[in-house]
């Protein structure tokens, strides 16, 4: 029913972040003229995302094949589909955003080795956007090893034991991952002769016996550990001792969510839906999502490094979608794909937020935060707006990818999962609220200066102006809007094609 | 034109022994000169190659036959898609050492320049005539030319190389007698030494067990050369204490020339048939699952990166030997027959050639021999760590590198096979190659020197190596990632198409 139109639209998508990997190498001597490289390239790079929003809108596909069977019936190359680009548009747009505060979080703390970050930045969102529009496995897992290689340096960048070691270790686990999803890719086309994503589930796999395919998904699942679901986590609050930016968008949006992405693509578009109700799944699934979604909660209260307890949280946050699809109903899918959205909007809040605290102040941890809102009040508004989207509280769009989700829970039958959710929901406000008491209301003895006794105000404005506008955004999507409206479109199209 | 290329088989051999010669000569007069003759045979051969490729590819296979003389008894060169492809990969690594060499030789063995060239031409000329040749003990003479100029170049560097060179030289030498006893009972049973006339007359005897064990003896004398795993001990000293471009020489070209001549025995003088009635493959993939294991794991526990890298390729050595053993077995188009295993021996030459490279920029540069030693080269040395890079991500398999389309298509074949050990023993290794090769990318980038100041941002100086050095290594490190996209795009299968079809390994649609 659905047609596809040819087009060379995603791959110019993808040539905006690596040409501009390339032009950032050769004008390193060039500050200024180095990051507005970026700059372009993110404003480019979203102009040529959004403008496949109407044929996509329109029910079509957008399809591009550079090889053609690379393997035997696999072609490289690219398909657009709503999922797609939903989490396309999510990465590309936040993109702009944080290279403008990058530019100001790496020059206010004068952070050393600026070329190979800004480089290594943009080959990542390379291999995300790469991962969004990929049309089959293989594909996928070629920008997905990219994306993994390429934020090493950025999660090493400080040069310190501690950035050598969160490193090692995040390599060693998703690299590791990375070999388990080859493993169960080659499977999968050895089962099926196809690895393509088709709504519905690829067809060759039906006739596979069960216990075959429960090893194959649990390898997928495995291979997909950028998700970060207990007890394969610890590698994302140990990437903490990254930059801010790149915990923003990197370990809240870009790499944690081609992990969820990965998974979601696997339930809905490589087994789909029927056979992972045959397979008895998809309650597996939602069970270890819950457990991740509660345990990291838990984890989360305990943290007093603020970058820590944003990392824990993005950790829980990470199963909601996870959770979400694995309800196997409409309405929990499409929660998920929208909470990708979402959550990102938030979850970068909070991290912009905690970085400028940090550039401001040079504070990383809870304790120290007491009465900081009163003398950083933009920031510390949009870490409130970020944190009540976090709890799923009204008027941010935290309300909404709940409420799709709880409805998800209530359509498949299982009221366990719904009090989960609720629960779940309760730890959120348990580990935010104190942040937020302790930088509104708390002892503002010490913190009126920073560590070198200076009078704190607020970041650069090229830091407060990006926070604020996802803050604003977080707010703005929950109200119906045409925006608003585009997004569950789409999630419902990607659903329903 | 046409008519010319059919004379290259030969020429390429003669010339280059002739060039041996001369520059031998010419170094009497100017030392000088050397390098020049050298280097302009190598690239003459080079293109001479390429017209071989293009001819055999469009016209079929060359038959040379030396003298006129008729092939059971006169010696004949046969170029046909395999031996075609080999000698081009091999010409390119050889180019990439010889320009490479000038500025390293001049600062590392400036007395023993002229010497260093006449050997490093004969050892061209043996490789080339491995090749080349479509008689199995004229195959014998040019392996043990290789091998005996390969010795000699080893120990140029004198001291703890004699050692290593004396190692190899014994070990060596046990092979090529084992690889002479084989043919010797291949020509008492037969009375032929030429490869086609073989192949004729043993499918007869193939149940005699002189025959067997002719087989057996060639294919441990050839596992000794080509290093496979409890027969590697030669190795590691050897490629860590030899002037680099002959570790990269040793690692990339010559064991795989070794490997090359066991697949040219294996399906031109004996045939699949044979194969298929002995678990002989079979064997071999699990001994080649443990030299990668072993290989990688011994690779881990070393200091010096020279000798890491010679135990890479002893696993690398196992990723060869894997694929040549699951030929028989995997029949599908992109992955199936000698596919992989092609594939990798020109895949091996180019990582390893740019690894040996770089590390041999780092002893050129600073004299560094050690991982531990390498903190703060990264700002130092830009371009050639950036080499490193690639080519090391490339070992490990990410995609889109050469590494990752040998490691793709080895899976595919076990898959096809039916042998899903492999596939844990691949991707095992990708994560035991991760964690050696890792260890020096950290070290390289993101350990600070620790004479050198620590504020941050204070500017460098770089120190690269001279221009004629670093070139090879760049062009190695980009094909790295050239030739992984044109395998995934299959630009260069049609030629391998054409070795399985030649050998009946591909089901014919």
């Amino acid at each position: 029913m659905t047609e596809t139109v040819e087009s060379l639209r995603p791959v110019l998508a993808l040539a905006c972040p690596l040409s501009a990997a390339i032009l950032i190498l050769l004008s390193s001597m060039r500050p200024n003229l180095r990051e507005s490289w970026t700059v372009i390239a993110s404003l480019a790079q979203f102009a040529i995302v959004v403008s496949m929003v109407p044929i996509v809108l329109a029910g079509q596909k957008v399809e591009c094949i550079l090889l053609q069977d690379m393997l035997l019936h696999v072609n490289f190359g690219f398909k657009v589909d709503a999922f797609g680009l939903l989490f396309a548009i999510t990465s590309s747009f936040l993109w702009i955003l944080v290279s403008i505060y990058s530019i100001g979080y790496m020059r206010a703390l004068k952070e050393h080795a600026q070329t190979r970050y800004y480089f290594c930045f943009a080959l990542a969102i390379f291999g995300a956007i790469g991962v969004a529009f990929s049309a089959n496995l293989v594909t996928l897992y070629v920008f997905y090893e990219i994306l993994t290689v390429s934020t090493y340096p950025l999660v090493a960048h400080e040069e310190s034991e501690e950035a050598l070691f969160a490193g090692r270790k995040y390599l060693a686990y998703l690299l590791t991952s990375g070999v388990l999803l080859l493993a169960a890719i080659v499977f999968n086309y050895s089962l099926a002769g196809t690895t393509d994503f088709s709504p519905g589930g690829i067809q060759g796999l039906t006739s596979v016996s069960q216990g075959v395919l429960s090893i194959l998904f649990v390898l997928f699942v495995l291979g997909f550990m950028k998700a970060a679901y207990i007890p394969f986590h610890s590698w994302l609050p140990t990437a903490m001792v990254a930059p801010t930016p790149v915990s923003a968008l990197l370990h809240a949006v870009a790499v944690v969510k081609a992990g969820v992405f990965g998974i979601v693509r696997i339930v809905c578009f490589v087994f789909g839906v029927d056979l992972m109700r045959d397979l008895h799944l998809g309650v597996w699934l939602a069970s270890f999502a819950g457990v991740t979604m509660i345990g990291a909660s838990l984890f989360a209260i305990a943290q007093d490094n603020l970058k820590k307890r944003l990392a824990y949280s993005t950790i829980s946050q990470l199963s909601y979608i996870i959770f979400g699809v694995a309800l196997l109903s409409p309405m929990g899918i499409q929660g998920s794909m929208i909470h990708i959205l979402f959550h990102g909007c938030m979850k970068i809040t909070l991290f912009l937020c905690a970085g400028s605290i940090l550039v401001a102040s040079g504070k990383k941890n809870i304790s120290e935060l007491g009465g900081i809102g009163r003398v950083m009040p933009i920031t510390m508004l949009a870490f409130a707006v970020g944190a009540l989207g976090m709890c799923g509280f009204p008027p941010t769009v935290g309300l909404i990818s709940k409420w799709y989700l709880g409805l998800g829970t209530v359509e498949n039958g299982s009221f366990v999962f719904l009090a989960v959710l609720m629960v779940s929901s309760l730890l959120d406000v348990v580990y935010f609220f104190p942040i937020l008491y302790v930088a509104f209301f708390g002892n503002s003895g010490t913190s009126r200066s920073d560590l070198q006794g200076r009078r704190i105000k607020e970041a650069p404005l090229s830091m407060v102006i990006p926070l604020s506008m996802t803050a604003l955004l977080s707010v703005l999507l929950a109200f119906p809007n045409p925006l608003t409206e585009m997004v569950l479109r789409l999630a419902r199209i990607a659903l329903n094609p | 034109m046409i008519q010319v290329v059919s004379h290259f088989p030969v020429l390429i051999v003669v010339i280059s022994l002739l060039s041996s010669i001369t520059i031998f000569l010419a170094g009497w007069i100017n030392k000088k000169t050397s390098w020049w003759i050298s280097a302009g045979t190598i690239l003459g051969q080079f293109i001479a190659s390429f017209f071989i490729l293009y001819r055999v590819l469009t016209q079929g296979p060359i038959v040379y036959r030396l003298g006129g003389w008729v092939p059971p008894w006169g010696i004949e060169y046969v170029m046909d898609a395999l031996n075609a492809y080999i000698l081009v990969v091999l010409l390119l690594l050889s180019l990439a050492c010889v320009i490479y060499s000038k500025r390293n030789i001049e600062h590392e063995l400036p007395q023993k320049a002229v010497s260093f060239y006449t050997i490093y031409q004969l050892l061209i000329t043996g490789l080339c005539g491995i090749t080349v040749t479509g008689d199995i003990f004229n195959m014998y003479v040019f392996v043990e030319i290789t091998a005996l100029s390969a010795y000699a170049l080893i120990a140029s560097r004198g001291k703890i190389a004699l050692k290593a060179s004396f190692t190899y030289l014994v070990l060596g030498s046990i092979g090529a007698c084992f690889f002479l006893l084989g043919i010797g009972f291949l020509y008492a049973i037969t009375g032929s030494l030429n490869m086609k006339d073989l192949s004729v007359l043993l499918p007869a005897f193939y149940h005699n067990r002189m025959v067997i064990a002719g087989f057996v003896f060639i294919l441990v004398g050839l596992s000794i050369k080509m290093a496979l795993f409890p027969l590697h001990t030669w190795l590691p000293d050897a490629h860590a204490f030899a002037p680099s471009e002959i570790s990269a020489m040793l690692s990339g070209i010559i064991i795989e020339v070794s490997t090359y001549a066991l697949i040219r025995v294996s399906f031109s003088v004996f045939t699949l048939q044979f194969l298929q009635l002995f678990p002989i493959f079979d064997i071999l993939c699990w001994i080649a699952a443990i030299a990668i294991i072993m290989g990688s794991v011994l690779a881990i526990t070393q200091v010096n990166l020279k000798r890491m890298l010679a135990y890479s390729s002893v696993a690398n050595m196992g990723y060869i030997i894997l694929a040549l053993g699951l030929s028989i077995s995997a029949k599908t188009s992109p992955w199936g027959g000698l596919n992989p295993a092609l594939m990798h021996i020109l895949n091996h030459a180019l990582m390893k050639g740019c690894l040996f490279l770089v590390a041999g920029a780092f002893i050129y540069k600073a004299d560094l021999w050690n991982i531990a030693d390498f903190r703060g080269l990264g700002r130092k040395m830009p371009f050639t760590c950036a080499a490193f890079v690639v080519a090391a991500v490339s070992m490990i398999g990410v995609p889109p590198t050469v590494g990752f389309a040998s490691k793709l298509y080895i899976i595919l074949a076990s898959i096809e096979a039916k042998k899903f050990f492999f596939v844990g023993v691949m991707l095992l290794s990708s994560l035991l190659n991760l964690v050696y090769f890792w260890r020096v990318i950290e070290t390289l980038y993101m350990k600070r020197a620790e004479t050198g100041d620590h504020s941050h941002g204070s500017h460098i100086p770089r120190e690269e190596v001279p221009l004629g050095m670093l070139l090879p290594i760049l062009v190695l490190a980009s094909l790295c990632i050239i030739m992984g996209i044109l395998w995934l795009a299959k630009v260069p299968t049609p030629i391998l198409d054409r070795v399985n079809i030649l050998f009946g390994l591909v089901k014919t649609p």
